[in-house]
């Protein structure tokens, strides 16, 4: 409780409040809105999806309503997590080894100009051969372990981050680049001091796809030859028509996807948090 | 040592670029001096090659032909020595570094200070620039005029003997580049720097120069050298004066006769 002493100057203050207050739960009610308004959209979806199945008698073999998916990811977790480890070491380290070799080779493009001009269209030739494609390739050159899913996880992870890695280091500013001359600045103190810091905003865009695009990577990677992991399960579950068994393992997998692409996202906002991004 | 006459001594100095489409003659047979301590300003028409000659000085671009002596050592020598500051058109800021961060970024390149360095901290120089208490910004919290100013704050770090400016203030409202012109005029007179500033505001160069070099476009040349007979203590209301007014006329007059 609050006690006025000075009249005037608590009715200025209450005049303030009374309008801030108003604001404030303007505020609030958006926030709320927009936190409520998602939840509701995927519960209407859901609700949607099992009033179908069960007012059309979809067969389980076609397609299972939400509860029995529950059930499922409920019963079978143990069966999940099993083959949801080697699907995230695969795409974990893919996603490492792809953008470690993107960001070297994006380093040795900016100071040897005849390197990029040489291998630049060689890497998009092979980027353009389609993901499936290379899948087989690999498996027959690496064998049917994990490799050839890091292999292509890896693969998938490079070449967005090359292109962005490569554009985020030439991108500087020309005038901070002849300051650094003026400076006599040596080219490892232009990399770290200067071409690094303005290419992590680009590097980090590209590692977000990345996130998402390696668990694809390892997923397409299980389907060509594996026993074990997302996509194996995947194969196995509709050779089974066991529909609930499928979509519990595409949750199961999109849902790690999502928390690799939210942890990405997190890394980004720490290590961008004191730079203006280039696009606000 | 003997006292230096010039801060630059420019001599029948000639740029040519050659681009792909064909070779322009940036600049032809220029020559021109600074004194040690002096203040001139460079003004033309774009296209000139005012930037050009100032990049020249500082060793951004080698003269296809001629000589260049600045502090007197070679242009290389003088930016290895860490003799010149620069300021550039965009204050070239480094965003993720705040406003004293970036004003001591000389400290961390290029071998950093000289031992016998003027002017070390970086705190001070943006005191001298006006800019106490705005030590943690980053430069996308500071105005357009404040950038400018940490600029000319990292410029001066470690006490250089000639501050090159290309058109610092082109991009400021005209209240703001007021301002910031009569600070630069008290900056130099504290600092004792040479300095050489390029523009194309003819009431900016008439009001910071002690002299003024008009160079006509197409290819840059010289016109002539005038020295500005204004007194060393210049308030803005100067420039109302029929005395600057004249000054300012005759600049314009030089600039009309080379500008068809």
């Amino acid at each position: 409780m609050s006690q006025s002493v000075n009249p005037s100057a608590s009715s200025a203050l209450s005049g303030l409040s009374a309008d801030e207050m108003a604001f404030a739960q303007a505020r609030q009610k958006a926030r709320l809105r927009r936190r409520i308004m998602p939840v509701l959209g995927v519960a209407s979806v859901l609700l949607l999806w099992a009033a179908l199945v069960y007012w059309l008698k979809v067969p389980p073999f076609i397609a299972p309503s939400p509860q029995m998916v529950a059930v499922t990811l409920w019963e079978k977790s143990g069966l999940l997590w099993t083959n949801l480890v080697p699907t995230m070491i695969e795409s974990v380290a893919g996603f490492l080894l792809g953008n470690l070799a993107a960001i070297v080779i994006a380093t040795v493009f900016v100071h040897k100009k005849t390197l990029e001009e040489a291998f630049f269209p060689v890497v998009v030739v092979i980027n353009t051969i389609p993901v499936v494609a290379k899948a087989p390739i690999l498996v027959l050159l690496l064998g049917n372990g994990m490799e050839p899913k890091i292999a292509i996880a890896a693969l998938i992870c490079f070449f967005p981050t090359l292109v962005n890695m490569v554009r985020g280091l030439e991108s500087v500013n020309p005038q901070a680049m002849e300051l650094m001359r003026v400076l006599s600045a040596s080219k490892r103190e232009v990399f770290f001091k200067l071409r690094l810091p303005h290419s992590l905003p680009y590097l980090f865009s590209a590692l977000k796809i990345a996130a998402s695009t390696a668990v694809i990577g390892a997923i397409v990677g299980e389907w060509i030859g594996s026993t074990l992991g997302i996509g194996a399960l995947i194969i196995q579950a509709t050779y089974a028509f066991d529909s609930a068994l499928l979509y519990a393992t595409v949750i199961v997998g999109s849902c790690f996807s999502m928390s690799f692409f939210l942890l990405i996202s997190l890394l980004e906002r720490l290590a961008l948090r004191q730079t203006a991004l280039p696009n606000s | 040592m003997a006292p230096l006459e010039h801060a630059v001594s420019c001599q029948n100095v000639t740029v040519r670029f050659v681009t792909e489409e064909r070779a322009v003659t940036a600049l032809e047979d220029v020559s021109f001096t600074v004194p040690a301590g002096g203040f001139l300003t460079l003004l033309g028409p774009s296209g000139c090659g005012k930037s050009t000659l100032l990049r020249v000085v500082a060793d951004l671009i080698t003269p296809s032909s001629g000589t260049v002596e600045v502090l007197g050592k070679t242009a290389e020598q003088a930016r290895l020595d860490r003799s010149l500051g620069f300021v550039f058109q965009d204050a070239a800021l480094l965003p993720w570094r705040t406003a004293l961060e970036n004003v001591a970024l000389p400290l961390e390149v290029g071998g950093g200070l000289k031992p016998d360095s003027r002017f070390t901290s970086p705190r001070d120089l943006l005191a001298l620039v006006g800019l106490s208490g705005w030590e943690q910004s980053y430069p996308h919290q500071l105005s357009g005029g404040m950038r400018q100013r940490v600029a000319i704050a990292r410029a001066l770090l470690g006490g250089p003997r000639l501050l090159l400016m290309d058109e610092p203030f082109g991009a400021l409202d005209e209240m703001t580049r007021d301002r910031l012109n009569e600070e630069l005029r008290r900056i130099w007179a504290e600092t004792g720097t040479s300095i050489l500033f390029v523009t194309h505001s003819v009431y900016e160069a008439a009001y910071l120069g002690e002299q003024v070099l008009v160079l006509s476009p197409n290819p840059g040349r010289v016109v002539q050298q005038v020295t500005v007979d204004l007194p060393r203590e210049r308030s803005l209301a100067l420039r109302d004066t029929p005395h600057f007014v004249e000054i300012a006329a005759a600049l314009r007059a030089m600039l009309g006769k080379v500008t068809p």
